[in-house]
């Protein structure tokens, strides 16, 4: 199975696919008898109507925005990480881990420690599969998949035998000290869940621009990612930056999980299915097409949506699995780019009235129609 | 319990939850011969187990007891339905497989709740089967001394007939004028193309057999071991017959021989607390070994087995 490196599109590509993926929301909406109109202002009120929301929507795209990096930085190495939820509910586990193990541990030790045990743990459980795919060529899409898995069901294992106390489902919560939520910001937001780790994910997106465009690191993980063979005739260590690459991958999903542990639930729980996080971030990244800004855009998006769609189910009967529905069809049409700029070009030069076909303009005609064909065409030759 | 009892707990348990796979990466087989790499078999499943469910509950009184084997049947018509977004994705509007996988992946689990909520007033988990693929003894075969005993008795018809699909399979592959253009498009798109094969028929053909084998995959799965649809009626099936297709080295039968054995695995779970050697170890580990033995096998056998040589690939004909 060969993984080819995405081409980044342009911001065009994505507003059209969010477009697209909004009406194809709309028409499935339609078909099942409900009003899309209605459904979309209520996601809209419900996603930016009160102070209380919005700060949903940016706890919500926080641990979206380092998942989201993860995937990206791992994409530019030609490297397709699906198992960002796995390396985020290790993350999760591990900061949350670490705050209940000293519970009288000085906060300015303590948080730190916590979220640097969740990016630790990320990087390791990406690691595996880096080492995997460099070492023994397995690829990435298989393994890091069932690791998500062994993550899940390991974790469940490990809350359920070893943190919940009698035989809960959950951890007890974490100590005051390490938490992100403070009664600051909750005053602020209405009390919503909205925590300090919005700061976090946003030195990260300074942080992986830096890395990836201005440090040797990230010259060699750009160029193994878009051609390994000639990376690995210029002197590079093909193995070593494929390894780098997944472990900073890792590291930012755990980040993300790490948010998740010490700011959205302030402890762990036994998860029925993996956290949405991950592919999530995914799809955030894509619909970025990997530009760290673009990021923080979409993940804000994915925000809006989500807690957008819980007020959908609240004012009607939809359910509010519309809104994944909508994400997965963006991610559709972001996957279908082609499609876009071919229609885009179709569009943007309607076909002219055919000129009188004379003798000598017939050559100049065949020309033209070629440089429209290569110009269709053009985007699979770069 | 006596090894004659053991032994037939093993072999039916893991008949059981190797049927799913089987089906599942014989699919995935097909669509990699004809050059389409497809991570949906995942999303494919879901919408299989959901719609055979959906059937198997408003029809059990019409069909009576056919009522789960029309499910199969429709569960493998609406994978077709499903993987046609994934063949038009990638064989027209060039996306990459994998992302278009992806899609699927996401996009299943949405849509069978979303359904189910609408079908169902609200609920996103159904109701249980009345009628499910129940374990048979198969008449004649199950009357030999000992085999009889362990292999036909109370055993998984359907896995049984996985096995006969996968040696078609690999004959249709093999021997058949579909089979050896279905791989030279996988192969050499354009050499295929130069002798006026349609690479674009064949992959089409190739993706919608996916579609239908890993549909009807997802339906067994839904019919004879969860027994309703929710959000973890498939959790990772369809990946692990994907990686019982790359185990199986693109083989039909090497497919269905690693999804037996994965499928051994999973039941693990079940049956290990019966086996005295394994007996107190923690429950968790049998919960993991099937995803863990997946990985290591890949890592032991990666370097043996061959993809196809244009697999993941875009055809663009030229005018």
């Amino acid at each position: 199975m060969r993984i080819k490196n995405i081409h980044l599109g342009n911001l065009w590509i994505s507003v059209t696919s969010v477009i697209l993926g909004l009406l194809v929301g709309a028409i499935i909406m339609l078909l099942s008898g409900f009003n899309p109109i209605e459904n979309y202002i209520s996601l809209f009120t419900g996603a930016v109507g009160s102070p209380n929301a919005i700060g949903e929507v940016l706890r919500e795209a926080t641990p979206l925005i380092l998942t989201g990096l993860g995937f990206a930085v791992a994409n530019s190495a030609g490297f397709f990480n699906i198992g960002l939820a796995g390396q985020a509910l290790a993350g999760w586990l591990a900061s949350v881990s670490f705050a209940l193990a000293f519970p009288h541990a000085p906060g300015f030790l303590l948080l730190p420690g916590a979220i640097l045990a969740g990016a630790i743990a990320g990087a390791l459980w990406s690691g595996i599969a880096g080492f995997l795919r460099a070492y023994f060529g397995a690829s990435e899409v298989i393994t890091t998949i069932m690791l998500n898995y062994v993550a899940l069901y390991a974790t469940n294992a490990i809350v359920k035998g070893m943190l919940a106390k009698g035989d809960g489902d959950y951890s007890p919560t974490i100590p005051v000290q390490a938490r992100l939520r403070t009664p600051f910001l909750e005053h602020l937001t209405q009390n919503s869940t909205f925590h300090w780790g919005i700061l976090i994910s946003l030195a990260a997106v300074i942080v992986v621009w830096w890395l990836m465009k201005k440090t040797t690191l990230g010259f060699e993980i750009r160029a193994v990612g878009m051609n390994e063979d000639a990376s690995r005739y210029a002197g590079m260590s093909t193995k070593r930056t494929i390894i780098s690459a997944m472990l900073i991958s890792g590291c930012l999903a755990g980040l993300g999980g790490a948010m998740e542990g010490l700011g959205n639930f302030q402890n762990i729980i036994v998860n029925t299915a993996l956290p949405s996080i991950g592919f999530d971030g995914m799809s955030v990244s894509l619909l970025a097409t990997g530009s760290p800004v673009g990021i923080v855009l979409a993940a804000i998006l994915f925000g809006l949506l989500k807690i957008g769609g819980l007020n959908i189910s609240i004012a009607s009967t939809t359910p509010p699995e519309i809104v994944d529905i909508v994400i997965a069809a963006v991610i559709f049409f972001v996957g279908a780019n082609y499609i876009i700029r071919y229609l885009g070009i179709k569009l943007h030069r309607p076909s002219k009235p055919q000129p009188p076909v004379a003798a000598n303009t017939a050559p100049q005609a065949a020309v033209d129609t070629r440089a429209e064909q290569a110009a269709e065409e053009g985007e699979d030759n770069q | 319990m006596n090894l004659i009892t053991l032994l037939l707990t093993v072999v039916s348990t893991t008949l059981v939850y190797s049927a799913p796979m089987i089906f599942t990466a014989i699919g995935g087989t097909f669509s990699e011969r004809s050059g389409i790499v497809n991570v949906g078999l995942e999303g494919i499943m879901v919408m299989g187990a959901f719609s055979s469910v959906v059937f198997n509950l408003f029809t059990a009184k019409l069909f009576g007891s056919a009522t789960p084997w029309l499910g199969l049947l429709v569960g493998g018509l609406v994978g077709v339905l499903f993987s046609l977004m994934h063949a038009v994705a990638t064989i027209n509007w060039r996306t990459d497989h994998i992302i278009s996988g992806t899609v699927l992946n996401l996009m299943a689990p949405a849509l069978g709740v979303y359904l189910s909520k609408l079908i169902f007033d609200g609920k996103g988990q159904t109701d249980v089967i009345q009628r499910p693929l129940a374990n048979v003894t198969i008449p004649g075969l199950s009357d030999i001394p000992v085999v009889g005993q362990i292999f036909f008795h109370n055993t998984s018809l359907v896995a049984y007939f996985g096995i006969i699909v996968a040696v078609f399979s690999w004959w249709v592959l093999k021997y058949t004028r579909f089979g050896l253009r279905l791989r030279s498009v996988g192969e050499h798109p354009e050499a295929a193309d130069s002798v006026g094969i349609s690479v674009y028929r064949y992959r089409y053909m190739g993706v919608m057999l996916s579609g239908l084998l890993g549909g009807i995959g997802g339906a067994i799965m839904a019919e004879s071991i969860t027994l309703n649809f929710s959000i973890s009626t498939i959790v990772g099936q369809g990946f692990m017959s994907l990686a019982a297709m790359i185990f199986g080295k693109w083989n039909p039968i090497g497919a269905m021989g690693a999804a037996i054995f994965f499928g051994f695995a999973q039941s693990l779970a079940i049956i290990g607390k019966y086996i005295p050697v394994i007996a107190n170890v923690p429950n968790v580990w049998f919960t993991l070994a099937p995803y863990l033995i997946t990985i290591i096998v890949l890592v032991a056998f990666i370097g043996k087995s061959q993809a196809p040589a244009a697999d993941g690939s875009t055809f663009i004909k030229s005018r």
